[in-house]
């Protein structure tokens, strides 16, 4: 009974939790609160996740009402991956958001940080979870809405025109997509994805199809930070209070990718169009473009967080870019690194959250010594940053294994030099902030500095532990990540 | 024990070591003991497997599944047997020189400097019986980052540059490089297995060959072909025992090891010397010969005089692998062995010159042969190995690499060999003269060394102390540094006469050329 | 030119999304900013609403004597759509408030002026 019914829980359950917190009010009762529903969100994703493996798609239709006229929620293997990335990162941001929450936001206002925490979880499941179109923007909307609210808690005054800027560009964004939707309605009269996926290829390549295409991967683009939309989002992920960094860069642009994913592949995959107009060529040309950009901006950053909220930008161009390719190997690899950059960059963000909890910064000269007074949450920084270059052993280099082949693939050699060259760049970044947690010694601001709180350590080493397993045995997440580039590109289902 | 559970239990004997160094880090005594412990078993463990491989079996062993396709595989040959028993056997060697000169040197850190140690070693055995290229790669970036720590041991500034070249050409060439050669070998081969003939398809053009074979060798920085040279002479900031044992064995052995696997088991001598793909290459490894050999000359720093001469002595291997000869190849695969002992004692000397007088400079060490007269005379064996005169092992792998030269008709590279053999002796036996021959300069020796020496004699757990060898004026390194530099110059001995039998285990590998 | 007529909701509608993107991408005030950002949604959903309009159908609602109706599904969905408008609007302004009690104004150019110096 309740197992019919999990695709609808999985959104119901934390929108419904939101309010809750409301009432209560009480920072640590809301804490729990909030944590037990995360922790309910993820055995479902994963028995969802499961099923689909299983049985192949699974369709949901709310009310009773039959798509295209009622609203279907429809779940194939790759949004039912996305909605394990989504539920597990917010699972593992729960406990760890408490301590953060503590020193970086006034008592009063926590319960309405986690109310916003859960929304935009709510947000971020049910963009992925939808069928419908125009669903899709209404939950883009909560979602972006309480994460603009969630970046201006950060401390530092920064913060506010950070999450100012992010909210134009993200309305501008979502205005886009849903101009695009409009449009396509207008053609075909449906708002069902999968509806629609029938009905454009009929229409083959009208003005009108062409121009939603190009507001939906305009708007969708100006989401997910791909260069050059991704002006918002070095400062938000920099100055948004800890937890909500860790969970924006490892949830909010992997959904917004595959919103992206939905758009090109199954609405536009078998039309036409795309070779009318080169979507996918132009992918390429800023995806490689963000990875050199990103990576090169990062190498001189002095604020460790920005450096990250870059090396992001350039690890969306990596995603991008798989996907660009249009073969099942560089879809696949652009699917697999939405997973492996989730853990990486989680880990990351969550490592640099405890030391701006115990030191009170996280420039480069807050980190000077810490490896002797922080050495577990050092190490989860190295090993997080080995990810980053791609280093064999841990997730990074499955994600750059895949991407070479596909470019390879493609007698793209060019592309896969590319590549290498900004996992170098990475090298040049990351082992910058390495020297100086080894090698400096600590600075006067660190004296009094300890080993990170346990509630913090062991979801950091979750999260790298994860992009440490999932390097070393990759088949789980590579099977499913083939078998939904196999079900995109229609290669089979 | 099986031989599979033996190949596992080579990899992870070390690991479990390094876990127990870390969990006694407290007691320096008891660390040590595992240390020493640990490599016994190691090499014990590995000794085993040597009759199964004699034989002719090939034990293979796959771990886990990495990628849908593709796992972390062991396969057990004669080329990994050997240099798993050469960098097994000299761990303990090592263990015990390096006991005697940490303490005697009083380095910091030294916790973290053996467990770093062990974990290199278990994987430069992983490189050793890697069954595929991916299970090579991903011990190669281990290897690479576990020796990090012990390159930047002394945390200075000096050791900080050093480790910034060496990170970076490193993990340089193998990301920028030999990664795009593993995927681009995947792609077309469909398999990174290491076959006996190549894996590569018939159809492949000479052009791509040459290109792949490029991506290979300086893709594979270890080997520290010039111009990707430069991080051997940076890391020679480490402490001795490390480039004795990594920078002259373990790891710059596993750069060329790997090279030899490669053009054996990935392209084949078939592939190679059809194509004439790779002879390109073998120019640029006599270049590199002749050129290190010169640069070694103009080094007065004897850690890197011996730096510059592995550049060049490591390029008499990949000249053997590029020769695209079974005998080339069995030449070369003899000289990681004979390189190894020669090096690894001229290292040795080094650092109890290091501990005993303090002295790092050639020219500081006019005379002090006659303080340190074991020392040097060990150092001459080595010198001798290497220069490649009977009766040293040397003397064989020199003869196999010409014989393979001349089996190809490349009778420049003969005559390669040979200059660089007087080049060896202009650089390394003056040093032993002027320590013999000539007298100390004035104000050689003042108290200073003394109070340093008693001081170190009397650190707590240092075995035998330095009392016995004031005698006669004689000042040498601690007892441990002694024996085991005296051990391994008689290792080069003992290669000289069971060079017979190293060749007919070392045959299976020429089998790739000469069907 | 036959079709011009009918094209003329467009042009409107295209001519205001400008119209409000302009005030968005270069006006300082960010007041005025959320203003552009108004006009500019406001288009998209005239946009929605024109296309709803069926030549001689009347309002969706079920009377006697009527066969044709205007498609009422636009009108829901941009029911919708202005309910997140308002709400953006509201966050929007909330931030610009929060903006001016930490900045003491709310011009972009004194804003980035006040950042480079911290």
């Amino acid at each position: 009974m309740i197992a019919q019914h999990l695709p609808i829980l999985q959104i119901v359950l934390p929108l419904m939790a939101a309010p809750v917190c409301m009432v209560i009010r009480h920072p640590q009762v809301v804490w729990i609160w909030a944590t037990l529903i995360t922790f309910l969100c993820l055995p479902i994703s994963i028995a969802l996740l499961v099923q689909v493996m299983a049985e192949g798609v699974i369709v949901y239709e709310l009310g009773g009402w039959a798509a295209p006229w009622g609203i279907e929620y429809r779940i194939d293997k790759l949004n039912a991956f996305v909605l394990v990335i989504v539920t597990a990162i917010g699972a593992v941001v729960m406990p760890y958001a408490r301590r953060t929450v503590d020193t970086e936001i006034p008592v009063s206002r926590v319960y309405l940080f986690y109310t916003m925490l859960l929304l935009c979880e709510a947000g971020l499941l049910g963009i992925t979870i939808t069928g419908d179109a125009f669903n899709l923007f209404v939950f883009l909307e909560v979602s972006s809405l309480s994460s603009y609210v969630l970046i201006s808690f950060g401390k530092d005054r920064r913060a506010l025109t950070a999450a100012y800027r992010y909210l134009i560009m993200g309305t501008i964004g979502a205005t886009f997509y849903i101009v695009g939707v409009g449009l396509m309605y207008n053609a075909t009269g449906s708002l069902n994805i999968y509806d629609l996926s029938k009905l454009i290829p009929e229409l083959g390549g009208s003005r009108t199809i062409q121009a939603a295409l190009a507001f939906l991967t305009v708007g969708l683009g100006l989401k997910l930070a791909l260069f050059p939309m991704h002006m918002w989002l070095p400062n938000a992920y920099t100055y948004a209070p800890s937890a909500v960094t860790v969970f924006l860069a490892a949830t909010a642009t992997k959904v917004a990718v595959y919103a992206l994913i939905r758009v090109t592949y199954t609405i536009f995959g078998t039309v036409d169009i795309l070779e009318i107009v080169p979507v996918q060529d132009m992918f390429m040309v800023m995806a490689v473009i963000a990875m050199f950009v990103g990576s090169l901006v990062a190498t001189y950053q002095v604020n460790v967080k920005r450096m990250l909220a870059y090396s992001s930008v350039a690890q969306i161009g990596y995603m991008m870019l798989g996907l660009s390719f249009d073969t099942v190997t560089g879809v696949a690899a652009g699917i697999v690194h939405l997973f492996n950059h989730a853990a990486m960059k989680g880990g990351l963000f969550m490592a640099l959250g405890a030391v701006a909890y115990r030191v009170g910064g996280v420039r480069l000269e807050h980190m000077a010594g810490l490896g002797k007074k922080m050495p577990w949450t050092m190490a989860s920084l190295v090993a997080g940053g080995l990810g980053l270059i791609g280093v064999p052993l841990t997730v990074g280099f499955v994600s750059k294994w895949y991407l070479i082949q596909a470019a390879l693939e493609k007698g793209w050699w060019m592309i896969a030099v590319l590549i290498v060259i900004c996992s170098l760049l990475a090298v040049v970044y990351v082992w910058r902030v390495v020297e100086v947690i080894y090698f400096r010694p600590v600075s006067e601001i660190a004296q009094e500095a300890k080993e990170a709180p346990l509630s913090m350590l062991i979801p950091t080493w979750v999260l790298i532990g994860a992009s440490i397993y999932f390097g070393i045995d990759a088949t789980t997440t590579l099977d499913v990540a083939f078998a939904a580039a196999r079900t995109l590109l229609g290669d089979g289902g | 024990m099986s031989p599979t559970t033996a190949i596992l239990a080579a990899v992870v004997v070390p690991l479990i070591g390094a876990v127990f160094i870390v969990l006694n880090g407290r007691s320096a005594n008891a660390r040590d003991a595992v240390t020493l412990i640990t490599a016994i078993v190691t090499f014990v463990v590995v000794a085993t497997l040597f009759d199964d491989v004699a034989s002719g079996m090939r034990p293979t062993v796959t771990v886990l599944e990495m990628l849908p396709g593709l796992g972390i595989t062991f396969t057990l040959e004669p080329l990994g047997m050997l240099f798993a028993g050469i960098a097994s056997g000299l761990w303990i060697v090592t263990s015990v020189y390096a006991v005697g000169y940490m303490r005697g040197h009083h380095e910091i850190n030294q916790t973290r400097f053996y467990t770093c140690f062990a974990i290199a070693i278990s994987s430069a055995i992983g490189i050793a019986f890697a069954g595929n290229m991916l299970t090579l790669f991903v011990f190669y970036e281990v290897l690479t980052l576990s020796t990090f720590p012990l390159v930047t041991h002394s945390g200075t500034d000096e050791a900080k540059r050093a480790g910034r070249v060496y990170l970076g050409i490193l993990i340089g060439t193998s990301i920028g490089l030999q990664l795009v050669a593993v995927v681009w070998t995947w792609n077309v081969a469909g398999t990174l297995d290491f076959r006996d003939g190549g894996i590569l398809p018939g159809s492949i053009s000479a052009g791509l060959t040459a290109v792949l074979i490029g991506l290979y060798v300086y893709g594979i920085g270890k080997a520290a072909l010039m111009p990707f040279h430069r991080w051997l002479p940076a890391a020679m900031v480490a402490p001795t025992p490390v480039s004795a044992l990594l920078h002259a064995v373990a790891v710059v052995k596993a750069g060329v090891f790997s090279i030899l696997k490669v053009s054996i088991y990935i392209f084949g001598f078939d592939v190679l010397s059809r194509t004439g793909a790779s002879e390109w290459l073998a120019f640029i490894a006599a270049s590199t010969i002749l050129l290190a050999s010169l640069v070694a000359m103009t080094k007065d720093n004897l850690k890197a005089r011996l730096a510059y001469s592995t550049v060049s002595q490591l390029s008499y291997i990949v000249l053997g692998a590029m020769l695209a000869s079974g005998i080339g190849a069995v030449g070369g695969a003899m000289h990681i062995a004979m390189h190894a002992f020669g090096k690894i004692t001229l290292f040795f000397c080094a650092g109890a010159i290091m501990v005993a007088s303090h002295k790092t400079e050639i020219s500081q060490m006019r005379g002090l042969g006659r303080k340190m007269p074991i020392t040097f005379a060990c150092f001459l064996i080595g010198a001798l190995s290497i220069i490649g005169l009977p009766p040293l092992g040397g003397v064989w792998s020199k003869w196999y690499l010409s014989l393979g030269a001349a089996e190809t008709g490349q009778l420049v590279f003969i005559a390669v060999f040979m200059i660089s053999s007087l080049l060896n002796i202009a650089y390394l036996v003056p040093i032993v003269v002027n320590g013999f021959f000539f007298a100390p300069p004035e104000e050689s020796h003042d108290d200073h060394n003394h109070d340093d020496l008693s001081h170190a004699a009397g650190y707590p757990g240092d075995v035998g102390g330095h009392n016995q060898w004031k005698v006669r004026g004689i000042e040498e390194a601690p007892l441990m540094c002694v024996g085991a530099l005296t051990f391994t110059a008689a290792g080069c001995i003992v290669l000289f006469f069971y060079a017979t039998p190293l060749y007919e285990f070392l045959l299976p590998i020429a089998g790739g050329g000469t069907p | 030119m036959e079709q011009f007529p009918g094209l003329i909701p467009y042009w409107v509608i295209m001519v205001l999304m400008m119209m409000g993107l302009y005030i968005v991408i270069a006006h300082g005030n960010l007041i005025k900013k959320i203003v552009g950002l108004n006009v500019f949604q406001v288009s998209v959903f005239l946009l929605y609403i024109t296309m709803a309009k069926v030549e001689g159908g009347t309002a969706p609602i079920l009377a006697e004597g009527i066969k044709l109706y205007s498609n009422p599904l636009p009108h829901v969905l941009i029911l919708t759509a202005i309910v997140v408008g308002v709400a953006t609007t509201a966050l929007g302004l909330a931030l610009v408030v929060r903006i001016h009690n930490a900045y003491g104004t709310i011009e972009d150019e004194e804003i980035d002026k006040l950042e480079d110096q911290t």
